[in-house]
């Protein structure tokens, strides 16, 4: 089913009954915003926050040789991942440019991979043409995917999931809710504490009406969802991330595992290897930008003769700090924090300066070390 | 005094040869919130159709265009400290820019309050 703004998400008259304004997004109908973006930000950052992400893809790989066969493709040292533990990855070309970015689970005896909406039928074409036969590939179109991020989200959740607050940070496991069985991970996109729910899409709207009926919870939107991934210094696929850039550029050199660097042996090692040795020549960095005026993506970073350097890959306003904040990809020469930076857009010159990431502190619930 | 509406969504009251610009209640809730104004300088000529300002909402930029021809005399300096009166006021206190009219008639062409109720609910 579809209409103008696209497919049909399983939730989409539940949106549509809390009031939300649906936009076009990766091919679906998606709620842009209920009751407000700045509302519904804040709202997350003290509260709890359900965010709809069916339209993200989950997959599951399984055979003998998938975690052989994944680690040609993906930085990550699948070799100490694990049961029940997820990594951030990214999907790469033979040149090192950037395919998607996800989260990969060990599964028991398999792998559960969720890759980004707009990008997985290619990400699914590219691991079906590269896999080993033997790997057999799931796309779990009969699956949605639920968020519940905030300060608030382990205890509300616990409430409804026994026993999900036991789970420390990019960890997961079955759980029973509402007499469904999940998947629930600690994880997110917003820099909170929080979960993403995999449930039945044939049961997620009792699902999402339990979570939601909690005195805690609101539904977020994906104008939020946008902002707060942005104050969280978290790169969004199609923005910050392409198959022109690579990890390096984009700063996500802790994606790429120990081992996996010192022997390679997935795509784009050649290039990643170089450039951890000697640097990439430009690099992806948090800005903050003088006075109150946003400038977004698409903006050019400029240098002292007006030339072209550098491009804005996401700007706004951050609701948190009451500020224009921005991520560009600046020459590695002015990447470091207080770099002096200057953007043009629409003809005006901004003054911007590099500043660490994440822009508001993250407050993962990491237990201990070495997670 | 008498209000006039632009299919831009646009308000004008005119008192005399003054015209006091702004945006619809009906706009403001379309862009959502609303974080920055940049508004045109007293003594600047904008011309009917022509770009005069600059609203931006958390999620995108968007140009608010002359309802009019005329001088701007006066820029809602509000605006600079709590762009989100253009949210909770913005037929009041979230007005953007007066002007002196060059050309009354332009008026003419314009809605009144009850043909743009009716043009809004066709939106």
């Amino acid at each position: 089913m579809s209409d103008a703004t696209g497919s049909l998400l399983p939730l989409d008259a539940w949106h549509r009954a809390r009031g939300a304004r649906m936009v076009p997004f990766a091919g679906y109908a998606m709620p842009i915003q209920y009751e407000g973006i700045i509302a519904e930000h804040r709202w997350t950052r003290e509260s709890a926050g359900l965010f709809d992400v069916s339209h993200m893809g989950q997959i599951i790989l399984r055979g003998a040789e998938a975690e052989a066969g994944l680690e040609t493709l993906l930085p990550a040292d699948l070799s100490i991942l694990k049961d029940g533990r997820l990594r951030y990855s990214l999907l790469l070309t033979d040149d090192a440019g950037i395919i998607d970015d996800l989260m990969v689970t060990r599964r028991g005896d398999h792998f559960y991979m969720v890759v980004n909406g707009a990008t997985k039928e290619g990400d699914i074409a590219h691991l079906q043409e590269r896999l080993p036969r033997t790997v057999t590939l799931d796309y779990m179109k009969e699956q949605a995917l639920l968020a519940l991020q905030g300060p608030k989200a382990a205890a509300t959740l616990a409430r409804l999931a026994s026993g999900v607050d036991a789970l420390g940070f990019m960890t997961g496991g079955a759980f029973e809710i509402g007499g469904v069985t999940a998947w629930i991970s600690r994880s997110g996109y917003t820099g909170e504490d929080g979960f993403e729910i995999s449930v039945p899409a044939d049961r997620v709207v009792e699902i999402a009406d339990l979570i939601a009926d909690q005195p805690e919870v609101k539904p977020i939107g994906l104008g939020a969802r946008d902002s707060l991934r942005l104050e969280a210094g978290l790169p969004l696929y199609g923005h910050d991330l392409d198959t022109g850039t690579t990890p390096v550029e984009a700063d996500l050199g802790f994606a790429i595992s120990k081992r996996r660097r010192s022997e390679g042996g997935f795509a784009g090692w050649h290039r990643i290897a170089a450039e951890l040795e000697n640097g990439p020549i430009r690099r992806r960095v948090g800005l903050t930008v003088e006075g109150r005026q946003p400038v977004r993506e698409g903006a050019m970073v400029v240098d002292d003769e007006g030339n072209e350097v550098g491009k804005v890959t996401s700007g706004g306003f951050s609701p948190m700090l009451e500020a224009p904040i921005a991520m560009a990809y600046v020459p590695a020469a002015s990447a470091e924090p207080g770099s002096a930076i200057r953007l043009a857009q629409r003809g005006k010159i901004f003054e911007a300066k590099v500043a660490p990431m994440p822009f508001v502190p993250h407050k993962y619930h990491r237990k201990g070390a070495g997670q | 005094m008498t209000v006039h509406y632009t299919e831009e969504h646009e308000w004008i009251q005119i008192e005399g040869d003054t015209a006091t610009v702004g945006i619809t209640d009906f706009a403001q809730g379309q862009l959502g919130d609303i974080v920055f104004v940049e508004l045109p300088d007293a003594g600047r000529q904008v011309t009917k159709g022509g770009e005069a300002a600059v609203v931006e909402s958390v999620k995108a930029a968007s140009d608010v265009y002359a309802p009019v021809t005329g001088e701007v005399t006066e820029a809602n300096q509000a605006l600079s400290d709590d762009p989100s009166l253009v949210n909770s006021d913005p037929e009041g206190a979230g007005w953007f820019f007066r002007l002196r009219l060059s050309n009354p008639s332009e008026l003419n062409g314009l809605m009144d309050a009850e043909a743009y109720k009716a043009f809004c609910e066709n939106q």
